[in-house]
């Protein structure tokens, strides 16, 4: 019972033979050793395991590896090499909305989302895409705080991210 | 907390589907987005021996006018129910029930074919197919079918389904003319599960209601039509006098079980509240 599968993580090929069991949380940590993918509850309620799925944040725990077959995944690793987040990771660093720092891997794939659909979201919305990420130390406030302030940043210097 | 060992074939086909189904003697589970059958599996509740992959069956996907019912492939995801220009035109009130279902990247990959098969009683979908009369596509071994959504579902997680078929569209019928909607729910939270919702089809003609479509959900065991309520308004012009009227009767259409967190009374109560909020914000309402 093993499946070949062919995908595209972080922009690179890669082949690898799985058992269908495999999450693709657990393919992403423990075969392609890219643990900036977090396992909290892996039943899809805190948003820790959320990585790019064709673009889109899905939840690494409730995808299997085989599904993701031909697809092309993008994670925090990819996300922060290519500089996609760099200003979010700036106004985490600088609201302090991080602690433990446990969820923010997906927290930085919602907010990333989030602005690249919508550029200039107002509280209410951020705290709307915010519904499926649990944070256990900070509470809300600072990561509402943050994604503002990068978006602020972002409207102000358009040019300075992609 | 990790799916327990199985097999996995992905199929292009319906018939490759049933084939497979067959073959394993039915201990096997349709897999499209996965996002109810995934977490089922890491948590134990099921472990077939085989996951049969549909999401790729060019048949379960699309979105389209067929002689003016909008059909919904079953592939459709959560997302795309709020974005398509389509839904938002055709059949608006799945539309605006879908920024409800769960959370953003759950409704990414979470698809409309799974939810109604799902039949979960807190999910805002099956009961939007119940208020705008839907029909439910399903084929199987045996031929193809379909079944109004006031008869596909049967009770908790339970549907008119048979085993081995698989639910490849929604129909959503022409709007009628003067057509109104509404939908909200109450939850603690966005994405939580609602503690009361409500999808409310409605035809005004010159002010008063020619006909009504309620039907709750998460009061029951499945969406349930609030038939006094729609008799009692029928041909009623809708003033705060007549939602207080339908208020009062709503309490012989729902009969929600007692919860530890949430006793009968306070659902109904909740139900009540909503359904005032939603008939008084109806437009051509007088309240």
């Amino acid at each position: 019972m093993i499946r070949n599968i062919i995908l595209t993580v972080n922009g690179e090929e890669v082949r690898e033979a799985v058992e269908p069991r495999l999450s693709l949380a657990d393919f992403l940590r423990d075969r392609l050793h890219l643990t900036g993918t977090h396992l909290g509850c892996e039943m899809g309620a805190c948003g820790a395991c959320l990585v790019l799925i064709g673009g889109v944040p899905a939840h690494a725990c409730l995808t299997l590896a085989v599904q993701v077959d031909g697809e092309v995944v993008e994670t925090l690793e990819g996300l922060s090499e290519r500089g996609a987040i760099a200003d979010l990771q700036a106004a985490f660093h600088d609201r302090n909305a991080l602690q433990c720092g446990y969820c923010t891997p997906g927290m930085m794939m919602t907010a990333h989302a989030l602005l690249t659909q919508n550029p200039s979201p107002d509280r209410a919305e951020i705290r709307d895409a915010l519904s499926g990420n649990f944070c256990r130390c900070t509470g809300y406030e600072a990561i509402v705080d943050a994604i503002e302030a990068a978006a602020s940043k972002r409207a102000a210097q358009p040019e300075a991210v992609e | 907390m990790k799916a327990p060992v199985l097999d996995y074939v992905r199929v292009d086909s319906l018939s490759a589907a049933f084939d497979a189904f067959a073959a394993q003697q039915g201990d096997a589970v349709y897999l499209a987005g996965g996002h109810s059958v995934v977490p089922s599996l890491t948590l134990r509740l099921q472990a077939p021996a085989l996951l049969i992959d549909i999401s790729r069956i060019a048949e379960l996907t699309g979105i389209s006018l067929q002689d003016g019912w909008l059909r919904i492939g079953a592939m459709t995801r959560h997302a795309e129910m709020i974005s398509n220009p389509l839904i938002a035109r055709h059949a608006a009130l799945f539309a605006a029930a879908a920024p409800h279902v769960a959370h953003p990247a759950i409704r990414n990959r979470g698809t409309i074919g799974g939810n109604l098969a799902y039949a979960d009683p807190a999910s805002e979908f099956p009961a939007v197919a119940v208020a705008l009369r839907c029909e439910i596509e399903l084929v199987g071994p045996q031929g193809r079918r379909r079944v109004p959504a006031d008869d596909f579902f049967l009770g908790l997680f339970e549907t008119a389904m048979e085993p081995g078929e698989i639910l490849v569209a929604v129909h959503v019928p022409p709007a009628p003319a003067g057509q109104v909607i509404a939908f909200d729910e109450l939850a603690r939270r966005r994405g939580d599960y609602a503690m009361a919702g409500a999808a409310i089809q409605a035809v005004m003609d010159a002010g008063t209601l020619a006909d009504i479509s309620i039907v709750f959900f998460s009061v029951g065991l499945k969406p349930v039509r609030a038939t006094q309520v729609e008799d009692l308004l029928r041909g009623r012009v809708l003033d705060a006098q007549v939602i207080t009227a339908a208020q009062s009767t709503l309490d012989g259409d729902l009969d929600p079980d007692d919860q530890p967190e949430i006793p009968a009374s306070m659902r109904l109560h909740l139900a009540r509240v909503l359904l005032g909020r939603l008939l008084g914000g109806l437009e051509g309402a007088r309240a």
